[in-house]
């Protein structure tokens, strides 16, 4: 298990050297650069621009210097924002997007993992619609749903939280996003949990340990630290790399509706 | 000569009929196709009924709520829209390029992997770091750089970014099964009689392949339409006027204040459809593979 975490680990390094280079070659490819939208400027002050900004270097020579800037964590200026480095404008972001997707991580598994549990223990009659039905519904609303949907009803219809923006230290404005975030997460993590369960509550292992306790009530789920269930942790948690990772392009979702 | 009994002709059971039965006794996902039938019957002949097309704008009635103005059932957006016309257009283009985007992504994913399953040695791990590589790439990330190369709006590069997102897993896929199907006794006879290998991939391990394919393929065409529902709120997918369910929730998003119909129409279409495709999905995957509890 810690092998195959090192290894993903170290196969991080190729991947992200791929992506600066592909990234890179597509910027300084595609026709046109970043001062062509000034207007009114003199060819000599263009030239001095173009030095500035290392531009009228050969592309590997820009590339190298690049690499070595990245190497010191230097990300360059920002062309956009003319006052900020690249690593000033994550700086003020990542913060609040790793905030955001931490709580939805915790959230979704403290609700998403007790919910497959139970919907693996309920066995009433239409328990299979009712948990087909919810499980298709958890797939069925995106974040990008969600997220208008819930500010509509919470924050413009009941007005008991707001609809948008950031107040450090306010806990109300993480209380939608994090949901948007949350419920798709914890949706897919019961379907994940209740679908393992069943596998696992189904095993020879399980049975013949039911048989043989007979007079423990086993009739729910075996306790958390038993190693049927250590093995099922495993694979749960191994699943969870793509939950992890799904959520942060949906915290650009709720920013960018925040944004509207 | 006597004639013994007759006998009643014995049903035919097969992986088909066997599989119809058991979708047929799942309510869900008979509910769900019966849900998908009707969303894909409107989507197709109620535009023809209504004197609206999805960009006239319609000046008397702009942002109308639902059943007040002249033949607008669903309301208006701000600039006039008919919103039953726009969100029929746009069921109509996310199922066009869901399957679209499906089929290129199985054709490849499905050759991908039955070649590197059969090839086996440095090839098949040669290909197989390819797509691990590939998978490792944030998906959002090649759309942008696809987008970016080409023109913004082109239903074509938005159908080939969602198809390169999605052969990967079918390629996985494929490969697993293709290297269960290897070890058969009929691979074997068939090499050891001498046919070539590309004649074992078409004629013995596609077909073979193909069943769990098609339950994947249900269940990959939902995904589709959430990536470029997706991809359309954030603006590089399907843009304006086009309507796609995804830029319709992005403006109602902006509206909802003042007219949450237009966030409530599209959401609703979306939801459904997704509904029923997963339903189905789910109940085809169960039908083709049944687990007793």
């Amino acid at each position: 298990m810690l092998k195959l975490a090192l290894r993903r680990v170290a196969a991080l390094i190729p991947t992200l050297l791929i992506i600066v280079t592909v990234s890179f070659a597509i910027i300084r490819l595609a026709p046109g650069g970043p001062f062509d939208e000034e207007q009114g400027v003199s060819p000599a002050v263009r030239a001095n621009l173009d030095r500035l900004y290392g531009l009228d270097q050969p592309l590997p020579v820009q590339y190298l210097r690049y690499l070595r800037a990245l190497a010191h964590g230097d990300f360059g200026p920002s062309l956009r924002q003319r006052d900020f480095t690249v690593s000033e404008l994550i700086g003020r972001g990542l913060p609040l997007s790793a905030t955001l997707g931490l709580c939805a991580i915790a959230v979704a598994l403290m609700a998403g993992i007790p919910a497959g549990i139970a919907a693996a223990s309920w066995r009433g009659p239409g328990a299979d619609l009712a948990v087909a039905a919810i499980g298709a519904l958890g797939v069925a609303l995106p974040s990008f749903v969600i997220g208008p949907l819930l500010a509509l009803v919470f924050g413009i219809h009941l007005r008991w939280l707001p609809v948008a923006g950031w107040q450090p230290g306010a806990p109300r404005y993480l209380v939608l996003p994090v949901l948007t975030l949350a419920l798709p997460l914890a949706a897919a993590l019961a379907r994940l949990t209740r679908a393992s369960l069943l596998e696992v509550l189904r095993a020879p292992f399980v049975r013949s340990v039911r048989r043989c306790c007979r007079s423990r009530a086993i009739s729910a789920p075996p306790s958390p630290f038993s190693s049927p269930a250590r093995w099922w942790w495993k694979r749960c948690l191994v699943s969870q790399g793509p939950g992890v990772t799904s959520c942060k392009a949906p915290s650009i979702v709720t920013i960018r509706s925040s944004w509207a | 000569m006597n004639d013994g009994p007759t006998v009643a002709a014995v049903a035919r059971r097969g992986l088909w009929s066997d599989a119809r039965r058991r979708l047929r006794g799942n309510r869900a996902a008979s509910a769900a196709l019966i849900v998908l039938a009707a969303i894909a019957l409107v989507a197709l002949i109620a535009p023809a009924l209504s004197p609206w097309s999805y960009d006239s704008l319609d000046w008397q009635h702009l942002a109308q709520p639902p059943g007040s103005a002249a033949a607008h059932w669903l309301g208006t957006d701000r600039l006039g829209r008919d919103l039953l016309v726009r969100t029929l257009h746009g069921v109509r283009l996310s199922l066009l390029l869901a399957v679209l985007a499906s089929a290129v992504s199985l054709v490849i994913g499905v050759l991908w992997g039955a070649v590197a399953g059969l090839a086996g040695g440095r090839i098949d791990g040669a290909m197989m770091r390819f797509v691990d590589v590939l998978y490792s790439l944030p998906y959002l990330f090649v759309v942008i750089i696809l987008t970016t190369l080409f023109t913004r709006g082109s239903l074509i590069v938005l159908a080939v970014s969602l198809a390169a997102v999605g052969w990967l897993t079918t390629a996985r896929m494929v490969r697993a099964q293709t290297l269960a199907l290897r070890r058969r006794e009929f691979i074997e006879a068939a090499r050891a009689l001498g046919v070539p290998p590309h004649a074992i991939l078409l004629r013995h391990i596609v077909p073979n392949v193909l069943g769990p394919v098609a339950v994947y393929a249900t269940l990959i065409v939902p995904q589709m339409i959430l990536f470029e529902s997706f991809l359309s709120f954030l603006g590089l997918g399907v843009q304006e006027p086009q309507a796609s369910l995804g830029n319709l929730i992005f403006a109602g998003a902006q509206e909802m204040e003042s007219a949450p119909w237009m966030l409530l129409v599209p959401a609703t279409a979306l939801v459904l459809l997704l509904l029923a495709l997963n339903l189905l999905g789910d109940g085809l995957r169960d039908a083709f593979d049944p687990r007793e509890h």
